[in-house]
C-alpha cells in the first residue's frame, strides 16, 4: 500500500475515534472499574491508537455528527428488525413441507461511493430477508434472493437495497 | 431474570436447530447459504445474549461477542458465496432467473 499523507487534525481525531473504541471494548471485556484495570486499559488503548490509527483513517469512516449519529441508531434499530423479520421469513420456508423458494440470481445498483459504505450496504442486505451478496463491482451489486418478485434492475434496487441506502447515503454524505 | 435468560437461550437454540434443518432440506449451495446465514446470525446472538443475561458478570462481554458474530457472519458466507458462483456450481432446478452473465458483461476484461 502506497504511503498516504494526511492532516494532523484528520490524524488527531482518527486516534481519538480509535482509543475511545479501544476503552469501551476493554471495559466491555474486564467489567471493573479498579484503577489498575483502567490504568492498563488507557496504557493498551493508547498504544495501540498509536500504532493503527492511520488504518482506521485509511477505511475512510466520515467524521462523527449529531445527525450521523442519530442516523446511525435509527440504522441500527431498522437493521435489528430487518434481521428478525429475515429469521421468521427464512424459518418458515425451511419447516413449510413444501418449501415455498423461487430462487434466483439478480442485479442491483447503489448510488453509494465509498467502499466502506459498499461494504456496509451489502453487510446488511445479507443479514435481511432471503437476500444475500455474492459479489460487488463498481456500482453493482450480484444478489441471491431466495424468493424472486422482480427481475428488472430499477426495481430490485428499490425492493432490496432502498431501504438501507436511503440511511447509508446521508450517514456518508461529504 | 433466571427464566428469562433460559427463554432468551432457548429461542436462540430454536433459531439454531432451524438453521440446520434448512441447510439439510434446502436444494442447492446458495439456498443453503442463505439458512446458514440467517438463522445462526439470530440464533447465535440470543443464545449469547441469553448467557449473559444468566450470568450477568458476563453481560458486557456477551454483548460484545455478539456484536462481533453479527459482523463477521455475512462476511464468511458472502466469502464461500463468491467462490462458489466464481467457478459456477449449478444452481437447483427450482431457480426462476441467473443474472451473473450481465454481470460478467459489465466487467470488460
Amino acid at each position: 500500500m502506497p504511503e498516504v499523507k494526511y492532516k494532523t487534525i484528520h490524524r488527531m481525531r482518527s486516534f481519538a475515534y480509535l482509543f475511545f473504541i479501544l476503552f469501551i471494548s476493554w471495559l466491555a471485556l474486564t467489567s471493573s472499574f479498579q484503577w489498575q484495570e483502567l490504568s492498563i486499559g488507557v496504557f493498551i488503548s493508547f498504544a495501540l491508537s498509536l500504532v493503527l490509527h492511520k488504518n482506521y483513517l485509511a477505511l475512510g469512516f466520515p467524521p462523527l455528527s449529531i445527525k450521523r449519529l442519530v442516523f446511525i441508531i435509527i440504522y441500527m434499530i431498522m437493521l435489528f428488525k430487518e434481521i428478525v423479520v429475515a429469521n421468521i421469513d427464512v424459518a418458515y420456508r425451511v419447516i413449510h413441507p413444501k418449501m415455498p423458494i423461487k430462487p434466483g440470481i439478480v442485479l442491483i445498483k447503489t448510488g453509494l461511493k465509498q467502499d466502506i459504505a459498499k461494504m456496509i450496504l451489502a453487510n446488511s442486505i445479507t443479514l435481511t430477508p432471503g437476500t444475500f451478496t455474492l459479489d460487488i463491482l463498481g456500482d453493482t451489486l450480484l444478489i441471491h434472493w431466495i424468493n424472486v418478485q422482480s427481475q428488472k434492475t430499477d426495481e430490485t434496487t428499490k425492493m432490496i437495497g432502498e431501504r438501507f441506502e436511503k440511511y447509508l447515503r446521508v450517514i456518508f454524505a461529504e | 431474570m433466571n427464566g428469562f435468560g433460559t427463554i432468551i437461550t432457548g429461542i436462540g437454540v430454536l433459531f439454531l436447530f432451524l438453521g440446520n434443518l434448512g441447510v439439510l432440506r434446502l436444494p442447492d449451495v446458495y439456498n443453503r447459504i442463505q439458512a446458514g446465514t440467517k438463522c445462526t446470525t439470530l440464533g447465535a446472538f440470543l443464545a449469547i445474549l441469553g448467557i449473559g443475561i444468566l450470568e450477568p458478570s458476563w453481560f458486557w462481554k456477551a454483548c460484545l461477542i455478539a456484536l462481533f458474530v453479527m459482523a463477521t457472519n455475512p462476511i464468511s458466507s458472502h466469502a464461500i458465496a463468491r467462490a462458489s458462483n466464481k467457478i459456477g456450481v449449478p444452481l437447483c432446478h427450482k431457480t426462476v432467473v441467473d443474472q451473473t452473465k450481465d454481470f460478467k458483461k459489465d466487467r470488460k476484461t
